[in-house]
């Protein structure tokens, strides 16, 4: 396996080769849009079998990053094989492979539900007997089958995701790509459309996903990197990243108005870490009952509300970026 | 699991192979679409026929016009220029909103190219679907002129590719401007300074050469004059061959102006 079009800077050292079960292999992947940099260097390597994600905020250059790899957008720099091509060369025979589950539903809303899955599939050369099968049987995958014959207009944010996730699949892609997902869908919609991509993992599909929402990745993720104004800032398992950038558990601390900047300064002392966000104050420790105890005895502190729990990919990216995600 | 087609046969697909692809998704999409555009497409221009080439023809060719017009009635001039300009309608109607709505209401182009199609592919495919509308526009409204006796073959009969090209040499041209194009304001624009004014001095009504010389000039430089001359000359079975060939040549030329603008502005816009 090569490395296409490689644009080599006196700064990057040469490109590690990725391992022979890379699904997508990006060094040095960047994309400009006139002066606006959106991606700027991004090395992502991702296996055969595994649910890879992309966690950041938004306009951190997820969106730019999967355009690239489903090749419908070209790099501006650095090297990317999808499936083992490049693709600047094998766009169509890259695509014929991959199912890409888009930010935006595209659906033709002039059409069926069951049409919209006819005739995509039709695209990639299947026989109309074939997409008819495998419509019938996505239809019924993702629990659209009563909802064969609606108007797509018609159909909920819910349900359009759903059918998109079924469209993304009629080619039985061996690389599954969801740009956002579960955004804007309600938490029983959410869970729903966890629960199948989850199957997808199961039967094999590798799957790429790009989130803002740290419970997604860690609901669905192996491995992810946490991408920030273009670059990556940290790459593991949920737990790893966890492990390596935050403690074990935080105690959440809410104060009145008053008192929250005087808290603040006291409170250096209780963990191994404080952050003052605008509304609460997190203290990251081992034993976050320990903290939340001494911020009584110890203190002598009154806190509007106290919730310990345990370290999220949130308290990760909060730790790399001094920003909060859900901004 | 894996792809269904060999990856080596895909590695360079011909247009013509992934165009065909797209032949139920434009067949389903017509047929949902059809009955919307049956009303200005037929039912209009007819309207138009009764009213002026037989209410008004009559006053016409009472007042000597036959004449002024080559020796044919009001209803033989206008009937051929109703046929090109119904076809330039229709062709700007599926050139513009459609267009829009693909890239930017329902984004179905950004689906159709994250499959195998390419961004030429979709283009060459829409643009097939177009001119197969146009064919049918144009097929159906000879009928009706047939039918009021103003066709005269064997000429006659090529009035409807001919209508394809007046129908085409509109259609590309619009799509570039609607691959680029922001916002829907701009179609208002269009039709009020470019197809409503085109439309009406087109030829189609009366002799362009009853305009002042710099108006006459504009109106033959836009292609709806040489569409008009083009199919009046083929409907009543005396064309000018010299002077087809100079229309068919102008035509062609908008068409494959059209077509490299509407390309690189689709390219632009889906793969950025």
């Amino acid at each position: 396996m090569g490395v296409g079009r490689v644009e080599q800077t006196a700064d990057r050292p040469l490109p590690t080769p990725p391992p022979p079960d890379a699904l997508v292999a990006a060094r040095g992947l960047r994309k400009t849009y006139g002066t606006l940099e959106a991606v700027r260097g991004i090395d992502v390597t991702v296996r055969r079998g595994e649910a890879f994600g992309f966690l950041g905020p938004n306009g951190a250059g997820k969106s730019s990053t999967m355009r690239m790899i489903a090749a419908v957008s070209p790099a501006s720099g650095g090297s990317l094989r999808v499936l083992g091509m490049d693709p600047a060369e094998d766009g169509p025979a890259i695509r014929s492979r991959l199912g890409v589950c888009p930010q935006d539903d595209t659906l033709d809303s002039e059409l069926t539900v069951r049409e919209n899955l006819l005739v995509y599939g039709r695209f990639f050369g299947l026989s109309r007997a074939e997409v008819a099968r495998r419509a019938d049987e996505l239809l019924a995958f993702v629990q659209l089958g009563d909802r064969a014959d609606a108007r797509v207009e018609q159909l909920s944010g819910g349900l359009k995701r759903r059918l998109t996730v079924a469209r993304s699949l009629i080619n039985e892609p061996e690389l599954l790509m969801l740009d956002e997902p579960t955004t804007g869908l309600d938490p029983q919609a959410r869970h729903l459309l966890w629960d199948r991509l989850f199957r997808l993992k199961q039967q094999g599909t590798t799957l790429l996903l790009t989130t803002h929402y740290m419970d997604e990745a860690e609901q669905l993720c192996d491995r992810l990197v946490i991408i920030d104004e273009g670059i990556v800032v940290a790459e593991g398992s949920p737990a790893q990243l966890i492990g390596a950038h935050s403690s074990r558990e935080v105690c959440e601390l809410r104060f009145d108005v008053d008192d929250h900047d005087g808290a603040v300064g006291r409170l250096q002392r209780l963990g191994e870490r404080v952050e003052a966000l605008p509304d609460r104050v997190l203290v990251y420790a081992a034993d976050g009952e320990a903290v939340a105890q001494a911020v009584h005895d110890d203190l002598g502190l009154s806190p509007r509300s106290t919730l310990v729990r345990r370290s999220t990919l949130e308290d990760v990216f909060l730790r790399l970026t001094g920003r909060s995600l859900a901004q | 699991m894996g792809g269904s087609v060999p990856a080596a046969r895909l590695r360079r697909p011909a247009t013509t192979g992934l165009v065909w692809r797209q032949l139920d998704h434009w067949r389903i999409r017509w047929r949902r679409t059809w009955r919307g555009s049956a009303i200005t497409n037929f039912v209009l221009p007819i309207l138009y026929l009764l009213a002026m080439g037989v209410g008004l023809g009559a006053y016409v060719d009472e007042g000597g016009g036959r004449a002024a017009l080559g020796g044919v009635d009001y209803l033989e001039f206008i009937a051929p220029g109703l046929l090109a300009t119904s076809v330039m309608q229709n062709a700007v109607g599926a050139s513009t909103w459609p267009v829009m709505g693909a890239i930017k209401w329902d984004k179905t182009y950004f689906a159709m190219i994250a499959s195998p199609l390419r961004t030429r592919d979709v283009l060459v495919g829409n643009l097939g679907f177009v001119a197969a509308r146009l064919a049918l526009t144009a097929a159906v409204f000879w009928l009706v002129l047939a039918l009021f006796g103003v066709v005269v073959l064997p000429w006659a009969v090529l009035a409807v590719p001919a209508g394809v090209l007046v129908g085409m040499a509109h259609a590309t041209p619009l799509f570039a401007l609607s691959a680029r194009l922001e916002r829907e304001t701009g179609f208002m624009l269009v039709y009020r300074v470019g197809v409503v004014p085109m439309f009406l001095f087109s030829g189609a009504f009366f002799p362009v050469s009853q305009l002042p010389d710099p108006v006459q000039w504009l109106a033959q430089s836009l292609p709806l004059y040489h569409g008009v001359e083009l199919v009046r000359g083929l409907t009543l079975g005396r064309p000018d061959l010299l002077a087809d060939i100079g229309h068919v040549a102008y035509l062609v030329l908008w068409c494959g102006v059209g077509f490299v603008l509407a390309d690189r502005a689709l390219a632009r816009r889906l793969g950025g």
